[in-house]
């Protein structure tokens, strides 16, 4: 796999002496989704406004495709699509004129089939001629991804996708995002929603104050930071936990019907064995038992306190 | 050059235009007919001849240049402020398209519609007054470059605007004020001799003085020192656009 975008060392500070950049280094692989994490204000949006063109970088570097964004910005921005944070649509326009005017600006001839299945694609055919203001919020934020999508760009920037979007819609995007994906178009996506990158990205970047703290593989993340939860439904009640399983860090929960047990899959052992055949011994019935994995939000957590600390 | 991208823009302005084509292009008709009637017919009546030229005749010039200046502003500042207004300027910023090519096609098209303008409030004048044209290729020339200074002027205004009031100042306080001062409806030699130098320093008595001549042979000013003012002007806003696009005033963060 070879790296489409790369990132070394980029700063931004703005006019009124805010930095929202501080030497972030980061490369993304052809044909992934990464997610770009952080609370608001974390430096997501001016990272990608300066890959895309929209701020010019302090210091630093940044290529696309191996073209530098500053010096080979021509180049670069041939080979990415960028949807943005606030929808903004001219109102009077019609879809697909305002899509045809997209393709056009990024240097592209007329190709009235590839529109076509584009807008086809995004559910946007049947709207094809109605003006822009007449749409719903969701169909905006398609025609947004139409728009960027139109021009062929290898990379496509989605500058948080679902941001203000009904739990529905947003399902639906994360179902167009991952048909990108399949059609090879690299994404960066930023989030607030530690859902949305679980349930989409390759990889994860985690961003905040400006800095890169992390960028791991997602599945590695979850186990490498994961922490899991197994719960014992009993099949009768205890009042308290037992003399003999005080060892085991164990949590009564729902008025003593279940026993949550937290441990670390990084451990020499999980404990689980042991803890099964104590409770065996002290003779108390299991009417389930479940094991759950903390979820991101939870690791996010856990390394914005550690980064605070 | 991104040929794709000035074609775009251009063509997305022209078609605002006309999709309004008939207030686009009645607003002017109309003012131009009033005038006609105010300054033709009811004080024109009064007035014999300027410079050898019916009055109704001589105010034709400057009629269209009131027009074709405002026009001209006004498109062209209106078609980049509403991007930046409304935030679809991303786009701008982010395609492959170069500040260049985006005045290109802003300003070409502004310059387009203005012309546009100009010509039918020409044709229109000919319903009322015979004008025969003394240096055509010059009027054709004096004209095609004020429509294309002016719009890059407007390209400005509608760049440094942060909000709609500060997009209608400039022509409002300015241009239109100095257009009437600039010998729009009379010769500056029909002012007393204090007021002939004060005009001397409005730069718009250059522009009309020699779009005149090339109507009817007659000028305030010579029609080479006209000439120059065009062209000072012209570069004037092109240097102005260049600091815009060297420094991404306004634009960029």
């Amino acid at each position: 796999m070879t790296a489409i975008v790369e990132v070394e060392n980029l700063t931004k500070t703005y006019k009124d002496g805010l930095t929202a950049l501080r030497g972030v280094s980061l490369a993304i692989e052809e044909g992934e989704i990464l997610a770009l994490l952080g609370p608001n204000g974390a430096g997501k949006t001016t990272l990608i406004s300066a890959l895309c063109g929209i701020t010019t970088p302090s210091g630093g570097h940044a290529r696309i495709g191996g073209h530098d964004v500053v010096t080979g910005w021509r180049a670069a921005r041939h080979l990415v699509g960028l949807v943005p944070q606030e929808v903004a649509l001219e109102p009077f326009e019609r879809v697909i004129n305002t899509v045809r005017f997209s393709r056009g600006l990024f240097g592209k001839g007329r190709d009235e089939a590839l529109v076509e299945r584009v807008l086809r694609q995004l559910s946007l055919w049947d709207k094809r001629d109605a003006r822009t203001r007449e749409l719903s919020g969701g169909m905006k934020r398609r025609v947004l991804i139409a728009k960027a999508l139109c021009h062929e760009p290898r990379v496509l920037f989605l500058d948080e996708p679902t941001a203000g979007v009904d739990v529905e819609l947003r399902r639906e995007m994360w179902d167009v995002v991952r048909g990108l994906k399949a059609q090879g178009v690299t994404i960066i996506l930023t989030t607030h929603y530690i859902e949305e990158a679980e349930a989409m990205a390759d990889r994860v970047a985690v961003i905040n104050g400006g800095e890169i703290l992390l960028v791991e593989d997602k599945a590695a993340l979850m186990r490498r930071m994961g922490k899991k939860t197994l719960r014992i439904d009993l099949a009768a009640p205890v009042a308290e936990v037992p003399e003999a399983l005080a060892g085991y860090d164990l949590e009564r929960v729902e008025e003593g019907a279940a026993l949550l047990y937290h441990y670390d899959t990084r451990g020499e052992g999980t404990g689980i064995t042991r803890l099964l055949q104590a409770l065996a011994r002290e003779g108390l019935g299991l009417r389930d038992i479940e094991t759950r994995q903390s979820s991101l939000e939870e690791i996010f957590v856990g390394l914005l306190r550690k980064d605070a600390a | 050059m991104n040929l794709h991208a000035i074609r775009a823009i251009y063509l997305y302005e022209m078609k605002r235009f006309f999709r309004t084509i008939f207030e686009s292009l009645l607003s002017p008709v109309i003012s131009t007919t009033l005038y006609f009637v105010v300054f033709g017919a009811a004080i024109g009546g009064r007035i014999e001849e300027v410079e050898g030229v019916s009055y109704g005749a001589f105010i034709v010039p400057g009629l269209i240049m009131l027009s074709v200046m405002t026009q001209a502003i006004s498109n062209a500042s209106f078609g980049i402020y509403f991007p930046k207004f409304i935030g679809t300027i991303y786009e701008h910023l982010s395609a492959p398209v170069s500040f260049i090519e985006i005045v290109t096609g802003y300003v070409g098209a502004a310059a387009t519609k203005s012309l546009l303008i100009g010509a039918v409030i020409l044709v229109t004048a000919r319903l009322f007054v015979e004008i025969e044209i003394a240096h055509p290729a010059m009027m054709v020339a004096f004209l095609v470059m004020i429509c294309i200074s002016f719009a890059l002027f407007g390209f400005i205004i509608g760049i440094w605007s942060e909000n709609f009031q500060q997009l209608q100042l400039v022509p409002l306080l300015v241009i239109t004020p100095l257009v009437f001062l600039g010998g729009a409806f009379y010769s500056v030699s029909m002012l007393p001799p204090a007021w002939q130098t004060v005009a001397l320093f409005n730069p718009v008595v250059y522009l009309i003085s020699g779009f005149r001549w090339a109507f009817f042979g007659v000028a305030d000013v010579s029609p080479g020192l006209s000439l120059l003012a065009v062209a000072v002007f012209f570069a004037l806003c092109l240097a102005v656009v260049w600091a815009i696009f060297r420094t991404g005033y306004r634009l960029k963060s």
